[in-house]
């Protein structure tokens, strides 16, 4: 029996260690990028790095590969990450494992993207910030916060400053929470891309072009969105200019727009606020440039909105970018919704209706301005295509499943 | 000179860590010189990866009494555990005089251990007769004498271990890129005389065989060849392993490998997918007839780490390539 317990301690003591592991140190001062860089690779499964509270300017991207690691900060006032000489690589922080937290620190003025996590199970963010400090500008880097073909994405607590594409992107990935973050002086604030199972809630997006967006592109090795709830968040005065470089999506998203759902599947928009968007609160629209991808569905179906409030919108219209505010301004006639949808649907539906759960149900309050197009009519002229009347999209709201990360 | 008449270190390549210095691996008699054991043979590729113009000299080594099998035209031969694939990278002091001698800047392994294979480097010191391992890579500023006799300066940066993976893995494995029967079919003048490679291998019983009917790259600077095979080729090695279904990039959509046949993979009419500023403001990554409002040759130009393809290894443009994509884009029909 003495035995026994005996060797069950001497389990239990390897079994805290290998849980444990070790906290490594790194202090500011000279080499301080082979370091630390030496560390991330050194580092063992259960390990913490410790990057103390400093400034730390680097010329070349970090890269992390080790599984089950903890890379912390002394907070994101603390320690600071500098990448405006960086020479060499194409982010400047590139994580490849699984099962790692990073958490209360700061990236500035990445090359190309600050925080780049590629296919990981497991990745948590937490206490984050992503800048560029000059301000809105073409030649800052895509993306804030960047985790692609990754499950079990956490992001909380974190800030996007500053990206000339989106400050928090997650694309291509499986089972994620965005919240309790900022997004501001980005092209896109928030962007969930060719993703499922997504919840975005309680984060402030402010003075992006666009606040929120849920899209779905063609020809990539995941698509077809599905199961994104946002909720609880503010999306208020997104006012900057588009300065996306030419080409990529986001560059056709308007000045002023609160949240957009482009060909995604089931999505829950509640609870929200959206104001002071300039051309539209809330936008709701198929995917409208030419692809042959068989496998691609360019339409939003089984969206449901309700219980959101809405603030003034529509009194600017970024009519100079993409095609979104001009086709809503000239259909319109200038009378800007809080909600438009552009009712493109397949053309079986539009002869013989939409199935029931793939229609859009809102459930809003009176006050709230709707406008949606009958495609048909729109073709043959008959009579005007314009819809304003929330009323036929009432119905019972089925609400989606709640996202759960390992208890998060 | 410093000499070494004891055999490959077989242990140490299969040991759990890495040496600090070059020389305990015993695969060179003579470390500056270059100068390889008899059983670490030379070897070259058809088709090669550009890495800022720097030269690479390769080697082979497999424990005796094994051999690589051969299984797979599109795959590398399967290396029998204990073996190594050695790379020097190295600048001639200048290129219009090979006497005034070379400039090693650093020696990069794999080597094959019973849980697979591991990638190290090891950077030369200033004094050239020894190099030492460098997990989080290295930054050397140097610089030589061109063919025209222009001065060349670069920042030349060797690679982290996480750097290695990045081109060397698929399925997460670290796995080699270059030796492949169809890359290495062509003749070397080896010490004892001119031979074909594979036919090298066989007798040296680094292999086992090798298919009579292989089909191999074009060497992409070979302008007698067609010019769209040496650009597929120069794609192929230069971006195809992270560039296709399985690479780093495939989240980009855009494959380059050699076996990839559809357009709008290949880039053509492709829009950007999450390139940001990496597009240059242009709008698909080939544009046919148009070089000038292609991405994918914009990107090859650029010299800014946030735009540059590849994302590593490169500080400088490939001129002669860039001119070859160039022309071969204008070609295109619509």
């Amino acid at each position: 029996m003495k035995n026994i317990s005996c060797k069950f301690l001497v389990f239990v003591f390897f079994l805290s260690l290998s849980i444990s592991g070790k906290d490594i140190l790194i202090e500011p001062g000279p080499n301080a990028h082979e370091r630390l860089q030496e560390a991330m690779i050194l580092i063992n499964e259960g390990d913490t790095l410790i990057i103390e509270s400093g400034y730390y300017e680097f010329e070349d991207g970090l890269s992390l590969d080790v599984d089950g690691v903890t890379v912390v900060g002394r907070g994101m006032k603390e320690t600071i990450l500098d990448f405006k000489n960086q020479q060499s690589g194409a982010q400047g922080f590139l994580v490849t494992s699984n099962g790692v937290t990073l958490k209360d620190f700061s990236i500035l003025d990445a090359k190309g993207d600050a925080l780049k996590v590629i296919g990981a199970k497991g990745i948590s963010m937490i206490n984050l910030r992503t800048e560029w400090t000059g301000g809105p500008k073409s030649t800052n880097g895509a993306y804030g916060f960047y985790p692609v073909e990754s499950e079990d994405v956490l992001i909380d607590g974190c800030v996007a400053i500053g990206a000339s594409d989106a400050g928090i992107y997650v694309g291509q990935s499986k089972n994620i929470i965005v919240r309790n973050s900022i997004a501001q002086y980005n092209v896109a604030g928030i962007e969930i891309e060719n993703s499922y199972y997504a919840d975005v809630y309680d984060n402030l997006a402010s003075h992006n072009t666009g606040g929120i967006l849920i899209f779905d592109l063609p020809d990539l090795p995941q698509q077809g969105g599905h199961h994104i709830r946002v909720f609880d968040n503010e999306s208020i005065n997104n006012d900057t200019d588009n300065f996306a470089p030419e080409g990529n999506i986001v560059g056709e998203v308007p000045r002023g727009t609160g949240i957009i759902i482009m060909a995604n599947s089931n999505v829950e928009v509640f609870n929200n606020l959206m104001s002071g968007n300039g051309t539209v609160n809330l936008s709701i629209v198929s995917y409208s440039d030419e692809t042959d991808d068989p496998n691609y569905y360019p339409h939003p179906r089984g969206i449901q909105v309700h219980n959101n409030t809405y603030g003034p919108s529509g009194f600017d219209p970024d009519v100079g970018t993409g095609d979104l505010a001009k086709a809503l301004f000239e259909i319109s006639d200038g009378n800007m919704p809080d909600i438009f949808w552009d009712g493109v649907v397949p053309m079986s539906q539009m002869l013989f209706g939409q199935p029931k759960d793939e229609k859009l149900v809102m459930v809003e309050g009176e006050e709230v301005s709707f406008l949606t197009i009958s495609p048909i009519k729109y073709m043959l002229g008959i009579s005007s295509p314009i819809r304003t009347d929330k009323s036929e999209f009432k119905g019972v709201i089925n609400p989606l499943e709640p996202i759960n990360i390992n208890g998060i | 000179m410093c000499t070494n008449l004891h055999g490959v270190n077989n242990e140490l390549i299969l040991s759990d860590t890495f040496p600090n210095k070059l020389s305990e691996f015993n695969f060179f008699i003579d470390n500056s010189a270059q100068v390889p054991h008899d059983k670490v043979v030379p070897y070259e590729l058809i088709s090669t990866l550009f890495s800022d113009y720097s030269y690479k000299q390769r080697w082979v080594y497999v424990p005796i009494n094994q051999k690589a099998t051969y299984y797979k035209e599109s795959s590398v031969f399967d290396f029998p555990v204990g073996s190594a694939l050695i790379k020097t990278f190295y600048y001639p002091i200048d290129e219009r005089d090979p006497r005034q001698g070379m400039n090693l800047l650093e020696t990069r392994l794999l080597l094959r251990k019973e849980s697979g294979w591991e990638a190290v480097s090891y950077a030369w010191n200033d004094e050239q007769n020894e190099a030492f391992k460098k997990i989080a890579g290295k930054t050397i500023n140097v610089s030589w004498i061109n063919f025209f006799g222009e001065e060349q300066d670069v920042r030349y940066r060797v690679p982290n271990v996480n750097q290695c993976k990045e081109c060397h893995a698929a399925d997460d494995m670290i796995t080699p890129i270059g030796p492949k029967a169809r890359n290495i079919n062509k003749d070397f003048k080896y010490d004892d005389g001119e031979f074909n490679q594979l036919n090298y291998w066989m007798t040296k019983q680094i292999i086992d065989s090798y298919p009579l009917d292989l089909v191999s790259p074009v060497d992409w600077s070979d302008e007698s060849q067609n010019i769209n095979d040496r650009v597929r080729s120069y794609l192929d090695v230069n971006c195809g392993h992270c560039h296709s279904p399985k690479g780093n990039a495939n989240s980009t959509g855009l494959y380059l490998h050699l076996d990839e046949t559809r357009d709008i993979h290949l880039g053509v009419y492709k829009k950007p997918v999450a390139t940001g500023r990496g597009s240059g403001g242009l709008k698909y990554s080939i544009v046919p007839g148009k070089p000038e409002e292609s991405i994918l040759l914009h990107r090859m130009i650029s010299l800014d780490p946030g735009v540059m393809m590849p994302e590593s290894g490169r500080a400088l443009s490939h001129k002669e390539a860039v001119e070859m994509v160039r022309d071969w884009i204008l070609l295109l029909k619509e």
